[in-house]
């Protein structure tokens, strides 16, 4: 019980103190994570829009594949990404192994099929007629497009979330491509990894709080933002 | 077909589903300022030449032109497209406001922001929805949600609208509300329209002309009256259902029971017209009696005609018997009646049916 209150005094005076280190790291977290995450909304949501609204041999199967991928385990992804930077993998010529550019190509690959998976079904969850409505109500295709994501801003609001809680959260592909180096490539989570290992729970502790507190600023950023503009 | 009058024309139009022909159209023409009901059983590919009308489903062949100009490109589609609007059985609003669903096509076209608003607050006002301005789109009953929609199409002053059954999902009184808004707006406006209906009573009141689809094809098209009295077949005429639908003239309206002038009879009917105003008188069959002697004193019906049997039909149980009464009038017999009555082909006999059993439409004096 000491052991835990202790940790929850010294992790308060550290976030007082204002710690450099742990300013770092927290910034290089948001950075990678929200560097990924825009990767992922990008790829995801327009890959998911072809997806939803297109209609093709093997959809299903396609589908299938995406959700599959919602589940994908960070560390095979950490696997797979080291093995295609390895110095003389496909993408060795890159030179990135270890850098933050290695965590948010890992953290995209992770990302990608959240975002995508929970487009697809945000987006066939639309009235199937209202791509006729809005073509009717003399749209572009662009137009169509942009009113389309509109209408589903709620659900694809979520697969952001959805997507942003996934790597920020995530630690075995971070620690495999990055390798947690100190002052370069060291993240909220392979930081209290490496903490907890060594018994230093106090900072460990500060580290989660100060991660718990990161998740929900940006979710509730996002919440906002999702919200906003709904009429009464 | 080629007439100067004509916004759409259509020729050889075949649309198919997994290589089955669902639509099939060797021509079709809108003229302008026109009234034009679809009318037709579920799967008759009314919908599907509505959408392909709209250029919303390219056909496997065929030609659709505007003004006499056909559509090929796809910046045409888009051009043809900002000039006609669609409303569809469901609302389909945009998750907003009901005045930016109102505005959205407006939007669309780039139109200057003062002039949406007095558009928009001029088609809320005619659509009776103006305390609804800011309301959302999700918190409407299906009344107001199609009256949004309407007036979303009605925003944007095309050139010609297409209803595909917007009233068909509203309860009665909700519906004949809006019908009667959207005939005042349509006849004030005088907008092309083409309308997808399953109630004859509507397309009858609205139609400048019916086309009755089956299969896939347009089996007859023609002025109302024509349509409803002079089926080309016998799809049509058990498809509007009313054999007899007389056309006539109100002469005199008390207490709810009108009079109507048809052929020079007199019929009796119960209904709200005024005297003057246009009428159609629609019977059917089950409610006709045939009597042998003049039966004045021996019923409660109000209408009763001597008349003459012209025609008789075998329909199962029954027998279809048309009868020439000044105007023609078709009463269903069982058989055993048929028999004890000693009916036949030119036999002369009264014809009565009650004031209750007609149904009455107000006939439109613009059109027709």
């Amino acid at each position: 019980m000491d052991l835990i209150l202790d940790g929850i005094i010294k992790a308060i005076k550290l976030l007082i103190a204002g710690d450099p280190e742990v300013l770092g790291i927290t910034w290089l977290s948001l950075k990678v994570s929200g560097t990924a995450t825009l990767i992922s909304v990008g790829i995801g949501i327009s890959i998911g829009m072809i997806v939803a609204l297109t209609r093709f041999p093997g959809k299903k199967f396609v589908v299938s594949v995406v959700n599959t991928g919602m589940g994908l385990p960070p560390v095979v992804v950490g696997l797979f990404v080291t093995i295609f930077l390895w110095r003389n993998g496909p993408l060795g010529f890159l030179d990135v192994l270890y850098t933050p550019t290695a965590m948010i190509l890992a953290q995209a690959v992770i990302a990608t099929p959240i975002v995508m998976g929970i487009s697809i079904a945000a987006l066939q969850n639309l009235p199937a007629k209202l791509r006729l409505q809005i073509l009717s109500l003399g749209a572009t295709r662009m137009q169509m497009v942009w009113l389309l994501i509109r209408e589903a801003r709620l659900p694809l609001m979520a697969a952001v979330m959805a997507g942003f809680g996934g790597v920020i959260s995530e630690v075995g592909a971070s620690i495999m491509v990055g390798g947690n180096i100190k002052g370069y490539s060291r993240v909220l989570t392979t930081a209290t990894v490496m903490e907890t290992g060594k018994g230093e729970f106090d900072v460990a502790f500060a580290l989660s709080i100060i991660l718990l507190v990161l998740v929900f600023l940006v979710n509730y950023l996002f919440t906002l933002i999702q919200q906003r503009e709904r009429p009464r | 077909m080629n007439n100067s009058n004509s916004i759409i024309s259509v020729e050889d139009i075949k649309v198919e589903l997994g290589g089955v022909s669902v639509l099939d159209i060797p021509s079709f023409c809108l003229n302008s300022k026109e009234f034009v009901s679809l009318i037709g059983p579920n799967g008759s590919g009314k919908s599907t030449f509505l959408l392909v009308l709209n250029c919303l489903l390219k056909p496997v062949s065929g030609r659709i032109s505007y003004r006499g100009n056909d559509i090929l490109s796809r910046d045409d589609v888009i051009r043809f497209r900002r000039r006609i609007s669609m409303v569809f059985q469901e609302p389909l609003l945009f998750d907003t406001t009901v005045y930016k669903n109102v505005a959205s096509g407006l939007n669309i076209r780039g139109v200057k922001r003062a002039e949406i608003h007095e558009r928009v607050m001029r088609y809320l006002k005619w659509f009776n929805i103006e305390h609804l301005a800011h309301r959302s789109a999700r918190k409407l009953s299906g009344g107001e949600s199609q009256r949004t929609s309407l007036a979303r199409a009605f925003a944007i002053e095309p050139e010609v609208i297409f209803l595909d059954e917007p009233f068909s999902a509203l309860d009665p009184p909700t519906r004949h509300a809006i019908t009667d808004d959207l005939e005042t707006i349509v006849r004030q406006t005088g907008i092309t329209t083409v309308m997808v209906t399953h109630d004859q009573s509507e397309a009858l009141r609205m139609s400048d002309r019916i086309a009755v689809m089956n299969v896939g094809k347009i089996v007859q098209t023609g002025v109302p009256s024509l349509v409803m009295n002079n089926p080309v077949n016998e799809f049509v005429a058990n498809f509007v259902g009313m054999d007899t639908i007389l056309e006539g003239r109100v002469e005199e309206a008390l207490d709810g029971m009108v009079t109507v002038s048809v052929a020079g009879r007199e019929i009796e009917a119960v209904g709200r017209l005024q005297p003057g105003d246009k009428a159609y008188c629609c019977i059917r069959p089950e409610n006709v009696a045939i009597e042998l002697r003049d039966p004045d004193d021996l019923t409660t019906a109000r209408n009763v005609f001597p008349a003459k049997i012209v025609d008789i039909d075998s329909m199962g149980p029954f027998l279809k018997v048309t009868l020439d009464c000044g105007f023609p009038l078709v009463s269903f017999v069982t058989r055993e009646a048929f028999a004890s009555l000693g009916l036949d082909e030119g036999k002369p006999v009264f014809a009565t049916f009650k004031a209750t059993a007609v149904h009455l439409i107000q006939g439109s004096e613009q059109k027709f």
